[in-house]
């Protein structure tokens, strides 16, 4: 569901034919018919953006018919836990839940706490939503004060329990309701939760595959924690065959949030130090809960470690490790934010290493008046992209908001040599690091991103040496120290020995570590990523392992190396019973050998090697060592999979369906129609279309979705400028149904153009069955698909697709919603020039948007105040859903 | 590939429109196809290969005619003819060279003699024509005073014996362009395989006949006459055949730009035929059906070559007869 | 090398052979099994990676997503996109038995209840074309200058500097494969990385493929996996699986390239019951000689009898 993996995973989608081939069914369920659809056994087409009521049906569908997996719920999920008194489900506030603040938009979570567990203390949901909290709890989940001592009922009775609580939260979410809200018939839903189901028990698994047709939308989170949810209550977690698939964007994604890019973490999940936190002990209690069970109990280990990687030498207990050198964050800088600072002038400099913003972000205008408004800008890329030109070639220009001669953008364009010009590592979707040596040398200025980075701070730090700017200290005290290859002024850094240094290394010996497991808070090791530590076990780059399948088993561990110790399958103590059995012999991975008293199997088993199956923790205890015999669920803080999340989520413990931000149709479930905790940013320059209660949605009737090609990549950056994979996919084109096509007298291969309150884009016409129109609760609702790779640069060129989308936010990720909008689609083409501002703003006015459409984010038919009584933190002053909510726009604009 | 997409509407694929049951979609003008474009590739030969085939033809007639002319002593018959030979012989060397992708290559014709490709039968029997051809016409125009030194002597020795065996081979001449069109996958030549040969020979007899009855005194004309009679009459009669007889290919000989080269064809020819009988001896009658004939066989090369493009350009004339084959069970 | 009947037509065992090689590898070929393509057309860009071959122009031809359009000198893999209705399929009888059983689901085949919504009806069917390398290749057979040739692999080829731009292949070719580069005069088409089967390499197209869709290997031991492919499709329900170019009794003698189909060829735009040319050389030359020599007879005989002059 939400992935065209035939299409964008085209060299993963073999393993799905292998397994086809083997008599697995392929199930795709997805708004187009794609490459992917044609391969499977089936495909289901759905509305786009409504995953969630399809799921819920499903969950509903497994719940009434007792078809989930009862012994697995029971001992690894926290199905049996209660849950306060205080918590009060969506089924009583027309579509919230408690703790909402409609003064913010945010939720606090102190509601949704377990009975008994002590609850989070002074949770700041605002600051948590703004820094993306789902995020900052990294790899290890959200902080519990406790993992033990929290009330169960095994008999999941309890009214109170989770498992009850699904059950009710669900119920209304029936075969007839998901045929309303998503167009898919009873009977091809039913055979989808029959196919579901039956691949569940002892002898039976089923692997759920997502892309970013899941993570691109406004509660994109909540997508994927449905989908855990129906694969946990299967029991299709941590066993061969099943698990939640999320297939990464593109190469080295996954390696990009593991070390990330992104703001609001450090490497392995650590969470970003706030402006809060005023010494490292205080952020290390703000990660973890004193009594929480697991290894993230551990993160001074891991913090520590970093930050000797990072200063070296300067780094000393004495001076807390220079935790005072990282920087602090007091709220959102994520990507959209930073553009919408640029055009108001709060940005000055901005770097783009391998990014194409002005193509292959959702605005792309935003982005490109916001590049138009810098001191400096630098772009590291193979070509002259978009992003490097859009100063004379912008679809701006022609419209007069950007003129080359006075833009003020200074330009630096860096040619980057290619992956097969440097060598290092991936990290792949299935978090496998996977070495790459060096092919070819790069040719002229080409240099690898490890050479300019490495030489920038070596040139920095040259021009400070003499400074005495206590600010530059972080930077003079940097352990700037690789190991380079070659002569000459500007050597090639040695991508070998950053690895290293990413692995850790034993301070006192110098030995590279063997496992994060080593890493101590006491100085003595050092690890640039602490999930990476094991890939140089015994001085090896095991990254570089490369034993053909066809010489090893189907665990196939002599290949690449995952993070973390090369576990091929998190959590793969599930795959056992709770008495460390398999569950069956074909479904066998780890399991316990009583005899030699540890854990063992195909893969490397991820759990306390010597912790037997029975074993129970005493109360209070904490850590690894807190960890119960059966707690599969060992980066969990109770050792246990969420079906219901008392935290860490910020949009709600439980999946809900909303309508996406821009929609044409009412939420049928709830008064409520969008998610109450999207990020909106109403703004002149970010309109959006209407969407009930909100009348004028019908000068956008019809439903847009955007997506990828095999035969580009993604901003076209890698691919606009080759003729082979240009001549395969030549134009830009929108996909209409034969209904839509007559309907808009729309003809195959003519010029159409696609508006939304934001933009006017041209295309050509395809007419294809594959877009069929859905029939929803009594009406017809057509589909509008464009692939999203042209831009004004290449051999191939065309509009700019992203820039029809807004920038309206998942509030955990601060993930843009760019699959689903709303759109008018005509044919000829498009305005040019000034004509196109106006013919826009013709459209704006008819459909009655101003500033303020969408951004009322609460409709639900309960007072606010009524949902935020229910909690202890009783927003003052919350009088109506309307008024307040507009509070949340102004916040986003003063920020 | 502009032109196949023109006919594409916006459900473009053909096969959408299939029938169900495929033994349903053999039936004409009801077949399946990809987007209705083409199955073969077009021929790359342009106008340079009908005009040899014409050119050809005619050469190998007036070498007929010469050899004859010269064995009856119709002399300037004979020289006409082998001038005309010579000169069609000449064109046909140059047509087939400038049609080559890389006419510096065209030597390499020489490399092998492959008795599979036509072409290179064809080549090597031109090779073997035209030598004689040559020596005969040149011992025709060779300036009196060069006529009395040895070579000139030798050259008028043997203009009979070269000239007798360029007429022993210009037969195959005439006739082996028709098996250079068949064997190939081009539908309306290769179904029209059976009758082409008659439709070269009889093309070829006709323009050599108008070549001997434009350029040759009245007096001496008479074989030229007839020889183009019944070249014409066996021209139109299989030249009929290739309209009817072809099953669908019959389609590409009778419709489009094809069917109007070769009713034209048909015009010029059968009144070049009737002017020829009824012109007695005015030479003015005579050189206005000799001209009628050459264009008529002219006509009829471009014609038939037309036919073949358009046979490969729809692909109803590949799918169609195979379709049918198959679901009679037939073998190939 | 001995030229006999079956040089020209029918089937042949020992293709090479024939050609005149005395000792030679097992002729190779390549197994398209479309019923896994994913229309990737990886194929299409390795082949033109490997070959170093000009693009084709940047034409959106509004075919599905199919911009290549056909095979070309330029284009030596073209991948077909066809979108039409599914067949009808009864609930598939044998498949639970005979599919390994992995534990997943079994649910009945799409096709039951199709209503509006559903899409139960429509398929998307994708191939990847390429060079039939025919055992009797009606290309090879007409090419008067020997530039193109039968490799030991029992593939054809052609060399580009003996090519002189004839053109003949072009029409001989009942597939409609091997064309002439307009900027080039010569005449290209796929060679089977006859470069890359010398050096122990599989061609570039097969190397890419990423569901195996594409196999290469010893023609034999494809022709055996093939037919058991469609036993297996047979068994799953998908009746309308059938190869095409594999019978060595065909028209061709059988294809060193051949397909797995899920539908009619013509649809794929291939022909139905292709035939080499020179199956009928014979009659061919028969006929023309008689053309010939009443050619031959009417010129003698003109001059006969009493003139009018």
């Amino acid at each position: 569901m939400g992935s065209n993996m035939a299409e964008a995973h085209p060299v993963g989608f073999q393993w799905v034919m292998e397994a086809k081939a083997r008599g697995a069914k392929v199930l795709h369920i997805d708004p187009r018919f794609t490459r992917t659809s044609a391969l499977a056994d089936k495909h289901v087409p759905l509305r786009a953006g409504s995953d969630i009521a399809f799921l819920g049906g499903v969950i509903n569908h497994i719940l009434s018919n007792d078809l989930d997996f009862r012994e697995y719920v029971r001992a690894y999920t926290n199905a049996s836990f209660l849950v306060g008194e205080e918590f009060v489900d969506t089924e009583d506030l027309d579509g919230l839940f408690s703790g909402y603040d409609p003064e913010t938009g945010t939720y606090d979570t102190s509601t949704w706490q377990y009975e008994n567990g002590f609850p989070e203390d002074s949770v700041e949901s605002e600051r948590h939503r703004e820094q993306s909290a789902g995020e900052q709890h990294g790899s290890g989940g959200p902080k519990l004060e406790s993992g033990t001592g929290i009330a169960t009922d095994q008999t999941l009775e309890h009214p109170r329990c989770v498992f009850q609580i699904l059950k009710r939260h669900f119920s209304r979410y029936t075969p007839e309701m998901v045929e309303r809200i998503c167009g898919v018939s009873r009977e091809d839903f039913l055979e989808v939760c029959r196919a579901w189901t039956s691949a569940s028990g002892r002898e039976h698994t089923a692997a759920l595959v997502y892309s970013v047709g899941w993570t691109q939308h406004s509660m994109g989170a909540q997508y994927i924690r449905a989908g855990a949810i129906i694969q946990l209550l299967l029991g299709n977690i941590g066993r061969p065959g099943g698990g939640v698939l999320a297939l990464r964007g593109h190469a080295s994604i996954q390696g990009s949030t593991d070390i990330p890019t992104l703001y609001n973490l450090l490497p392995g999940y650590l969470p970003m130090p706030d402006a809060r936190h005023a010494d490292k002990r205080d952020y290390v209690e703000s990660i973890r809960g004193t009594h929480q069970k697991g290894y993230w109990h551990n993160a001074d280990d891991y913090i520590v470690s970093l930050l000797k990687e990072y200063w070296g030498e300067a780094a000393t207990e004495e001076n807390d490790y220079r935790f005072d050198y990282l920087p602090r964050i007091d709220g959102d800088h994520g990507t959209y934010r930073t553009v919408m600072d640029m055009i108001d002038g709060k940005v000055f400099g901005y770097f783009l290493l391998g990014q194409n913003p002005a193509v292959g972000s959702a605005h792309g205008r935003l982005q490109r008046l916001g590049m138009a408004n810098l001191d400096w800008l630098v772009v590291r890329d193979l070509t002259m992209i978009e992003s490097a030109e859009f100063w004379r070639n912008a679809p701006e220009i022609e419209t007069g908001e950007i003129t080359a001669e006075q833009c003020r953008t200074e330009v630096f364009f860096f040619p980057a040599a290619s992956h097969v010009e440097k060598e290092g590592t991936f990290t792949q979707t299935q978090r496998m690091l996977q070495w790459r040596d060096r092919a070819l040398e790069p040719r002229g200025d080409q240099r690898s991103e490890l050479w300019f980075i490495y030489h920038l701070g070596r040139i920095l730090r040259r021009k400070l040496a003499t400074s005495t700017d206590e600010r530059d200290r972080p930077l003079l005290d940097l352990a700037w120290d690789y190991r380079t290859e070659g002569d000459g002024e500007f050597p090639e850094p040695s991508a070998d020995d950053v690895l290293r240094r990413i692995n850790g290394v034993d301070l006192t010996t110098g030995e590279l570590l063997d496992s994060y497991q080593q890493l101590t808070s006491d100085g003595t090791t050092a690890a640039g990523c602490w999930i990476y530590s094991g890939v140089y076990a015994g001085g090896v780059n095991h990254a570089r392992n490369r034993t053909a399948r066809t010489e090893q088993d189907e665990t196939a561990l002599e290949w690449g190396w995952a993070w973390p110790a090369n576990r091929r399958v998190l959590y793969n103590r599930a795959s056992a019973d709770p008495q460390g059995r398999p569950w069956s012999e074909r479904k066998k991975l780890v399991w316990w050998d009583a005899e030699r008293g540890e854990w063992t199997g195909h893969d490397v088993p991820d759990f306390p090697k010597t912790t037997p199956p029975e074993f129970e923790p005493e109360y209070g205890e904490a850590g690894p060592g807190a960890l119960a015999g059966d707690d599969p669920f060992i980066m969990q803080a109770d050792g246990k999979a969420w079906l219901f999340a008392p935290s860490g989520v910020v949009d709600g413990p439980l999946p809900t369906h909303y309508e996406p931000h821009e929609s044409p149709m009412p939420n049928l479930l709830y008064g409520q129609q969008g998610s109450p905790a999207r990020k909106v940013y109403g703004r002149e320059d970010n309109p959006s279309n209407p969407a009930p209660p909100e009348g004028g949605g019908d000068v956008f009737p019809f439903v847009f979705t955007a997506a990828r090609l095999t035969e580009h990549h993604t901003a076209g950056g890698m691919s606009r400028q080759l003729a082979y994979l240009s001549e395969l996919q030549p134009a830009l084109f929108v996909e209409v149904s034969p209904q839509l096509a007559a309907e808009r007298g729309l003809e195959n291969l003519d010029w159409a153009h696609v508006v939304t309150s934001r933009a006017a884009v041209d295309a050509r016409v395809l007419v294809t069955e594959r877009m069929r129109p859905l029939r929803l609760d009594g009406r017809v609702v057509h589909q509008v698909w464009m692939p999203y790779h042209w831009g004004p640069s290449g051999k191939v060129d065309g509009d700019v697709v992203n820039d029809l989308l807004g920038v309206v936010l998942d509030p955990n990720t601060m993930i843009q919603e760019s699959k689903v909008a709303t759109c008018d689609i005509r044919p000829g083409r498009r305005p040019r020039g000034c004509e196109l501002l106006e013919y826009l703003a013709e459209y704006r006015r008819r459909a009655g948007v101003t500033v303020e459409t969408g951004t009322h984010v609460v409709t639900a038919h309960t007072t606010a105040s009524d949902a935020a009584a229910t909690s202890d933190t009783t927003a003052p002053g919350s009088t109506g859903s309307h008024t307040t909510a507009q509070g949340t726009t102004d916040r986003e604009e003063d920020a | 590939m502009s032109r196949s997409l023109g006919r594409m509407s916006a459900d473009a694929a053909q096969q959408r429109t299939a029938p169900a049951a495929a033994s349903d979609a053999a039936s004409d003008g009801d077949f399946r196809s990809y987007y209705g474009r083409r199955v073969l590739k077009e021929p790359v030969w342009e106008w340079l290969v009908p005009a040899y085939l014409f050119t050809g033809g005619l050469s190998a007639a007036c070498a007929e005619l010469a050899a004859g002319a010269d064995l009856t002593r119709r002399p300037r018959l004979r020289k006409a003819t082998r001038l005309g030979a010579l000169g069609g012989l000449g064109a046909s060397t140059y047509l087939l060279i400038a049609d080559l992708g890389r006419p510096e290559r065209f030597h390499h014709m020489l490399r092998v003699a492959k008795p599979s490709s036509p072409m290179s039968v064809g080549t090597w029997l031109l090779v073997a024509y035209g030598p004689g051809v040559g020596a005969a016409a040149v011992a025709e125009v060779l300036p009196s005073r060069l006529r009395r030194t040895w070579l000139g002597k030798l050259l008028g020795a043997l203009a009979r014996p070269a000239g007798l065996a360029s007429a022993a081979l210009a037969p195959g001449v005439a006739s082996y362009t028709a098996v250079l069109l068949s064997h190939t996958a081009v539908p309306a030549w290769n179904e029209a395989r059976d009758r082409l040969p008659f439709v070269f020979a009889g093309s070829a007899a006709a323009a050599g006949g108008g070549f001997g009855m434009v350029c040759a005194p009245v007096d001496e004309a008479e074989p030229a006459r007839r020889l183009a009679a019944v070249g014409a009459v066996t021209e139109l009669v299989t030249s009929r055949q290739l309209d009817e007889r072809l099953g669908i290919v019959s389609e590409a000989y009778r419709t489009g730009k094809a069917h109007r080269l070769r009713q034209w064809s048909e015009y010029l020819t059968a009144g070049g035929a009737l002017a020829s009988l009824l012109a007695g001896r005015s030479r003015t009658a005579g050189v206005v059906s000799g001209l009628a004939l050459l264009a008529g066989s002219a006509l009829q090369r471009f014609g038939i070559f037309e036919a073949g493009v358009e046979s490969t350009r729809d692909p109803k004339y590949v799918v169609v007869p195979q379709r049918r084959r198959v679901d009679r069970g037939e073998q190939a | 090398m001995t030229v006999s009947r079956e040089s020209f037509y029918g089937p042949l065992d020992d293709v090479s052979g024939d050609a005149g090689y005395t000792e030679h590898p097992e002729r190779v070929g390549f197994f398209t099994d479309t019923s896994v393509c994913i229309g990737c057309k990886a194929c299409e860009v390795a082949c033109k990676e490997w070959n170093l071959l000009p693009d084709d122009g940047f034409d959106l031809l509004g075919m599905s997503f199919d911009n290549t359009g056909e095979l070309s000198a330029n284009s030596w893999r073209h991948v077909a996109f066809i979108e039409q209705p599914a067949p009808p399929r009864e609930s598939a009888p044998a498949r639970e038995a005979d599919a390994v059983d992995l534990g997943l689901p079994s649910f009945d085949l799409p096709g039951a209840g199709t209503g509006e919504e559903t899409r139960t009806d429509f398929r998307w069917l994708m191939s990847s074309d390429v060079c039939k390398h025919c055992t009797h290749a009606g290309c090879l057979d007409v090419c008067p200058t020997g530039a193109l040739f039968r490799t030991e692999f029992g593939t054809v080829v052609v060399q580009d500097d003996i090519c002189n731009g004839c053109g003949y292949c072009v029409s001989g070719c009942p597939y409609g494969v091997i064309d002439r580069r307009e900027d080039d005069g010569r005449a290209w088409k796929c060679t089977m990385c006859y470069d890359r089967l010398g050096d122990g390499l599989e061609p570039a197209c097969a190397k890419a493929c990423p569901t195996d869709s594409i196999q290469f290997g010893p023609l034999d031991e494809l022709r055996e996996r093939a037919r058991e492919r469609v036993a297996t499709l047979h068994d799953r329900g998908i009746t309308e699986a059938r190869l095409y170019g594999e019978d060595p009794n065909d028209g061709v003698g059988g294809d060193g390239a051949f397909f797995l189909l899920l539908d009619e060829p013509e649809v794929y735009g291939l022909p139905p019951d292709p035939v080499v040319p020179t199956r009928d050389a014979g009659s061919m030359w028969a006929r023309a000689g008689v053309a010939a020599a009443a050619f031959a007879a009417t010129a003698v005989s003109v001059f006969f009898g009493r003139s009018r002059r």
